[in-house]
């Protein structure tokens, strides 16, 4: 089980108000699920978000991310397990600009204190991996969005997390770059990775295996996705050769 | 390898600003340079002020005669004669057991010519009445002959030594041994028995004593003086003549024991003034005195220009401050990031810190280097002035000339040491206020 969700409540005290911004949200993701979030803006989409990332503590409810209740746990405790098991893929790419592609990718084994040569040619490795090996001394801007999204796919990948957490990965992206990152993430999960996406684009959580919808901090629904669009075999088959060739060595 | 990449992370960020970071180290290279500045220049004030009251010696007690000013309309015929005399010098060295000797002295501006070059215009300086000892006392050495001995003084020997710029002035081309020396004011001559070496002048030191060149000085027999000149001096001056009549112009008493000196000049005073109580025409100058308030002065001194270049300092510390706080707030995304990769807050205070230890420690290193210069920097301007703007430079302050800025060897590792630490104090707060921002709020920042 990646991750255990039970009963969580979030809820901010805003001057005299106190906004329940979950009401008790239940639900597991298994190893190896492709599960989908969705909802309308305000439906605590952005809240789970944040509890799942470990950014952020429940009111009540236990959440647990492997054998660890995050609920209970301390602020450098979270930091801790976020650079460790947690693969964050965001909008914005959020790639810190001063640093290459390879030094981005190695930024949460920095903070694991685990830089060694070893990890940085894994990092290589992932860098090819997501198709960017003869690009690994490039700055972000020197990058196009879909690169640095895919930058920031590798980077989610570095420390073998329990599950992505991708939050609207493709909104920023136009449609091929959507579907290209769409494509690198069924091959992820194909190769057996867990992920989570938080979208509010029906075409996007139609690639998921599950969804779960969000409404007013409840789950409303948590299914199967009815006709899931999934890429041809090819086209993933064309990415992991991408993968092959540019994770040679450099 | 983290430690070093967390260094090499602060001098990248740095870097993606280059103006930014220099003009914020350049507050610290101000603050760390004027440390060392203002301790070498006070160091080096303070310095020359105890060596020229230590050439006067510690362990001497000078007395004065001082010219009482005219009075208005004052009668020619009723010269007053004033300031120490042979028999208060008698008296002086007999009566009081610490005093080891005293040794007279009469100084005269007068001209110099040489026989030998009878067209040269004659050059103003100074003829020294004195004894033997004054060499000695005054630190004077002999460069060629002899100084005046014991016999010449007993013997009212027509004899003179003089000194080295005199006689380079005197006899451009030819050796001065032996040479006759002519005084034209006082249609004398003396015989040249001996040059000395060239010795620097003495400051001012209060009012009391003035600053003495002895450059163009001929030193004679006090006994020689006495005899051949006298005690009374006319000048005309335009139309007007003026009168001086004098014994002494100084007395220099040297007293065994250093410890012994305030307890003497107590009694030299009372001697002196035993008398009139209020004389004006004699001055005691005690230099012992004088050097151990020099030294209490320039402890204050000192104190004085360390608390500017702390200001100084504790200015560009704000400079730093005030970037750090701008920098903080520029990448609160970056820092909302690093937060959600796995930083702590203590990796993200660490990380600024690092960076504004970097700036000081940079800014500390130039100061030291810029602070280093002082003294060819001071040499340097001192030049400029004497070539650029002579007037200027004849008005400026004796201890201006002459003071050579001496680097205080602590006030190194002292400015590099308080650069840290204006990094570290003005870094923290900046860093903890990075650290303490919401990851969830960072993320979310455009």
């Amino acid at each position: 089980m990646a991750a255990r969700v039970r009963e969580l409540q979030k809820h901010y005290v805003l001057k005299s108000e106190t906004v329940r911004a979950l009401r008790g949200v239940s639900f597991d993701v298994p190893e190896g699920d492709y599960v989908a979030i969705m909802g309308a803006s305000g439906s605590g989409k952005s809240t789970l978000l944040n509890l799942l990332g470990c950014l952020d503590r429940p009111t009540s409810g236990s959440f647990v991310l492997g054998a660890d209740d995050v609920a209970t746990m301390t602020d450098d405790e979270l930091s801790q397990i976020r650079a460790s098991r947690i693969g964050f893929v965001f909008q914005s790419y959020n790639l810190i600009p001063q640093l290459t592609v390879v030094e981005n990718i190695e930024v949460p084994l920095y903070y694991m204190g685990q830089l060694n040569n070893k990890s940085r040619k894994r990092c290589k490795q992932l860098a090819g991996m997501v198709g960017l090996g003869d690009r690994l001394d490039h700055r972000p801007t020197q990058l196009s969005g879909g690169q640095q999204q895919r930058v920031a796919i590798a980077r989610s990948l570095v420390n073998d997390p329990y599950f992505i957490l991708a939050d609207e990965a493709t909104g920023n992206l136009d449609s091929v770059t959507t579907e290209e990152i769409l494509a690198l993430f069924q091959m992820l999960n194909d190769q057996g990775r867990t992920i989570i996406m938080v979208t509010h684009e029906d075409e996007v959580s139609q690639h998921a295996k599950r969804m779960i919808r969000l409404k007013d901090g409840e789950i409303q629904i948590d299914q199967k996705t009815e006709d899931r669009q999934t890429f041809p075999d090819d086209v993933i088959a064309k990415i992991s050769m991408d993968a092959d060739t540019s994770a040679q060595p450099v | 390898m983290l430690i070093l990449r967390t260094w090499q992370l602060g001098i990248k960020s740095l870097l993606l600003h280059p103006m930014r970071s220099a003009l914020t180290v350049l507050g610290i290279f101000i603050g760390v340079a004027s440390v060392i500045w203002l301790l070498a220049i006070g160091e080096g004030i303070s310095k020359e002020a105890q060596k020229q009251i230590e050439d006067l010696g510690a362990e001497n007690i000078i007395v004065r005669s001082i010219k009482p000013p005219d009075e208005s309309g004052a009668n020619m015929r009723v010269i007053q004669a004033f300031g120490v005399t042979r028999a208060e010098h008698k008296l002086l060295s007999t009566t009081i057991s610490t005093v080891k000797s005293v040794l007279p002295i009469r100084e005269l501006p007068t001209k110099f010519a040489y026989t030998g070059n009878p067209n040269a215009k004659p050059i103003d300086g100074r003829l020294v009445g004195c004894t033997p000892e004054y060499a000695e006392v005054t630190r004077l050495k002999v460069d060629r002959g002899h100084f005046l001995t014991d016999r010449e003084v007993i013997s009212k020997s027509g004899v003179c030594v003089i000194a080295a710029n005199l006689a380079s002035k005197l006899f451009p081309s030819e050796d001065p041994l032996n040479k006759l020396m002519y005084l034209p004011e006082k249609k004398e001559f003396y015989k040249i028995v001996g040059v000395l070496k060239h010795r620097n002048a003495t400051a001012a030191i209060g009012g009391s004593l003035a600053s003495q060149d002895f450059s163009l000085d001929v030193y004679i027999p006090i006994s020689t003086m006495k005899s051949r000149i006298g005690d009374t001096e006319v000048k005309r001056t335009g139309g007007a003549f003026s009168v001086k009549q004098f014994e002494l112009s100084q007395c220099t008493i040297r007293v065994d024991n250093v410890e012994d000196v305030p307890r003497t000049a107590e009694l030299v005073e009372a001697t002196l003034r035993k008398d009139n109580a209020n004389r004006q025409d004699i001055a005691v100058v005690v230099p012992y005195e004088l050097l151990e308030q020099a030294k209490a002065t320039r402890l204050m001194f000192m104190m004085f220009m360390g608390l500017i270049a702390a200001i100084s300092l504790i200015v560009g510390g704000i400079g730093i401050m005030n970037i750090m706080l701008a920098t903080v707030t520029e990448r609160t995304r970056e820092i909302g990031i690093r937060r959600a990769l796995g930083g702590k807050r203590s990796d993200i205070t660490r990380q600024f810190l690092v960076e504004t230890i970097s700036l000081s420690v940079v800014g500390g290193l130039t100061g030291i280097l810029g602070g280093l210069l002082c003294p060819i920097t001071v040499e340097g301007a001192r030049w400029l002035i004497r070539e650029g703007a002579p007037a200027m430079y004849a008005n400026m302050p004796e201890v201006a000339k002459i003071m050579t800025p001496e680097i205080v060897p602590i006030s190194i590792p002292i400015a590099f040491v308080i650069s840290v630490f204006v990094g570290v104090i003005f870094g923290l707060y900046p860093a903890m206020r990075a650290a303490q921002m919401d990851p969830i709020e960072a993320l979310r920042h455009e």
